[in-house]
């Protein structure tokens, strides 16, 4: 009986098997590549809001602090949104007819909220609080970028979790001297592995191995 | 026959409508990400005002704020409530320079940014009539504002308020204070770097 296969159909049949396994591998890393990519992580995407509120006419023209209007970032978990009284502090007299201002004016008007674009939104499975990690010595701009170069608010990192752990691993790269805290422009020294381990002794940062616990972030 | 076929039918479209009518995807898929609960300052559908965080019903006090009474003091008095020292002292300054240095200006005054950017130029802290001025009358501005100030009770608590009036205080001081009453150490000094120390020194530095 003769053969059905002609001996060049090994190669097609080796090269099938090969192509399985490369395409598998391609198709997973591209998954995972878009997993990771701002189509879903919205990383570097500035979010349109009801006001056109600019972070760096306010934080950086006009060297506000973040704390006049994100007053609870000290004291709670979240930064806070301002209510619509801290705009009018000082736009009851400043620009106080322009039109894209209405908004502003008609909710301190009615007391309704004016509905802002959540930019930096975390899954509801993890923990997070603010004031534990600006009392220990974690800046702003650590994780929300340069905020006061930032017309329209975007999300300056991925928020992934492989993001949150890779700073709970190394928490000395991001420790600052508590004065600096608020300072957009701060830049890591050159010596900032030392500084930062010292930082770390005296304020009491937890190890690693409890850092990076999943009941840390996940309770 | 045709007839119980068609009614058999109907029954089964109908139980299959009432499962799938089941499959609402915010019953079925639940998303660890977005539980069914209000994270602070979330909108909400079921109040009318499509807020999640309820105001203050009228006439009540929020749970812990009683422990502020004793900070209230009367807009004639010049009490201070709370024991100065140099920790509140660094305290008033970190706060001034947030919440009052816009307008007021880093050194009082009242050339701060927002002024700069048109804001109503608020009046210097070394004036006579603002040193003469009692704590509570600076207590009650801050609390309840004045002339084009909006109140700032919401954005700094009763005891950063009379921080603040203690460093408001200091800045005046500042420019008012005797050589001959400032201590040794620095009294030597101002007199290495040549300034008269009899009179008033023109740019006090807080020490």
């Amino acid at each position: 009986m003769a053969q059905i296969f002609h001996r060049s159909t090994n190669f097609i049949a080796r090269f099938s098997l090969f192509s399985a396994i490369f395409l598998g591998g391609l198709a997973l890393t591209g998954i995972l590549a878009l997993a990771r990519s701002p189509y879903f992580t919205r990383q570097n995407i500035a979010r349109e809001q009801p006001v056109q509120f600019s972070h760096k006419h306010h934080a950086g023209d006009d060297g506000i602090d973040c704390r006049y209007c994100h007053t609870s970032v000290e004291s709670s978990a979240t930064a806070g949104i301002p209510p619509t009284k801290t705009c009018m502090n000082c736009h009851s007299v400043l620009f106080n007819n322009a039109g894209y201002l209405e908004p502003v004016r008609e909710s301190y008007r009615t007391d309704t909220s004016i509905p802002w674009v959540k930019v930096h939104r975390l899954g509801e499975f993890a923990y997070f609080n603010h004031s534990i990690h600006v009392s220990k010595g974690v800046g702003c701009s650590t994780c929300h970028g340069p905020v006061n170069q930032m017309p329209l608010v975007f999300q300056a990192n991925t928020l992934l979790m492989q993001w949150c752990i890779d700073c709970h691993r190394n928490p000395e790269a991001a420790l600052r001297p508590l004065d600096q805290v608020y300072n957009m422009d701060w830049k890591a020294p050159a010596d900032q592995a030392k500084i930062g381990h010292d930082f770390a002794v005296q304020r009491k940062i937890r190890t690693t191995v409890e850092l990076t616990s999943c009941s840390t972030c996940h309770r | 026959m045709k007839i119980s076929a068609s009614i058999t039918g109907g029954i089964l479209l109908a139980v299959c409508g009432l499962a799938f009518a089941g499959c609402n995807e915010e019953l079925t898929r639940q998303d660890m990400a977005n539980q069914p609960k209000y994270r602070p300052q979330a909108p909400s559908e079921f109040f009318p005002d499509g807020r999640s965080e309820r105001p203050l019903i009228e006439n009540t006090v929020a749970r812990g704020s009683l422990v502020n009474d004793g900070l209230v003091v009367p807009k004639d008095s010049n009490v201070f409530p709370l024991p100065i020292n140099q920790a509140l002292l660094d305290r008033g300054e970190e706060r001034y320079k947030i919440y009052c240095s816009p307008c007021h200006g880093l050194q009082g005054d009242g050339n701060g940014m927002i002024v700069e950017r048109g804001m109503k130029r608020p009046p210097s802290y070394h004036i006579d009539r603002l040193r003469q001025s009692p704590n509570g009358y600076f207590y009650d501005v801050i609390t309840n504002g004045f002339g084009s100030m909006y109140s700032y009770s919401a954005q700094i608590p009763p005891k950063d308020r009379w921080a603040i009036i203690a460093y408001v205080r200091a800045l005046q001081l500042s420019r008012n204070a005797k050589g001959s009453e400032l201590p040794e150490s620095l009294r030597a000094k101002i007199a290495a770097s040549g300034v008269e120390s009899g009179g008033a020194i023109a740019k006090g530095e807080k020490e």
